[in-house]
């Protein structure tokens, strides 16, 4: 079982209590109404699927219901990086050096 | 008087009997109270906190209680607000009008939930054989709350005293919760 910490929590929690979202930092159109189709294929379905280092959505549902971003290696499933969500996307690069990979 | 957290609050169900009485841990329901929740954005939680008598709390997994008032962390922007069944009408308008315009969101969930209250020596090794959490009192503390979950089902727990606990659970889920708390507990006796 994974432990992931919840930086509105501040704790640390069993992987039961949350619920991943996908990738993080996908920004919405920001005029929906002129966005083309091909924006919005972009926008729902289209996702970089990472092998490595990959900053994704995470929820603590059955906590305080908040999103917020974890960087993980999807590789060894190791969590590097917990963030508040709105805060901007951390140096993935920097951080998978200092992880040695 | 007792040296629990709310004890004034938190009252064993006289009409009850209890669910479970060991030596070593008991489980009783918790008299119905008013419980609101409660979210809006800090410029407001001043404000609320004076009307309702118990300041609410920022600090995460934390608690503020007053006499007859507890005011609960659930997250960033979000409380629950607790209370005797009979202010439940003098706090949700006091509020009311104490706010008035600002962002906020009071909801009367008195009947969503009920409680148990989880007491004894053996209450943490009970509590742990659903709940994945470390409840050694350095990582959680008299007072600390959170939701979280007991085998399938979200429940909240508040931690009243160094051996008693408030467990609550949905209606509609407290057979599951208080069964299979009282189920796991003859494991003790048999030992």
């Amino acid at each position: 079982m994974l432990l992931i910490y919840c930086p509105y929590c501040q704790v640390e929690r069993a992987e039961t209590e949350f619920h991943c979202g996908g990738e993080a930092h996908i920004a919405r159109p920001a005029d929906p109404s002129k966005a083309s189709d091909e924006d919005w294929v972009e926008f729902l379905y289209m996702r970089t699927n990472t092998k490595g280092i990959a900053a994704e959505r995470w929820r603590h549902n059955n906590g305080c219901g908040r999103f917020f971003n974890a960087v993980r290696d999807t590789v060894s499933d190791k969590f590097l990086k917990f963030y508040k969500a709105g805060e901007p996307m951390p140096d993935l690069e920097a951080i998978a050096k200092e992880a040695g990979k | 008087m007792s040296d629990l957290l709310a004890s004034d609050l938190i009252t064993p169900d006289a009409g009850e009997s209890p669910l479970l009485n060991q030596g070593s841990v008991s489980i009783l329901k918790a008299a119905p109270i008013a419980r609101l929740s409660f979210r809006a954005r800090e410029a407001s939680l001043k404000a609320a906190g004076s009307v309702f008598g118990a300041a609410l709390p920022t600090t995460p997994l934390a608690c503020e209680t007053a006499v007859k008032r507890a005011a609960l962390w659930m997250g960033p922007d979000e409380w629950t607000l607790l209370a005797p069944e009979e202010d439940l009408k003098e706090v949700f308008e006091g509020i009311e009008a104490k706010l008035g315009d600002e962002p906020h969101a009071l909801v009367d969930i008195s009947e969503r939930s009920e409680a148990v209250i989880v007491s004894g020596e053996k209450a943490v090794w009970l509590l742990n054989t659903g709940i994945f959490i470390d409840f050694s009192l350095d990582a959680f503390p008299v007072g600390t709350v959170t939701r979280t979950i007991f085998h399938k089902s979200p429940v909240m727990v508040w931690r009243t005293g160094s051996d008693t606990f408030v467990v609550e659970a949905w209606v509609s889920f407290m057979d599951y919760v208080a069964g299979l708390l009282v189920q796991s507990a003859q494991e003790l006796e048999a030992a």
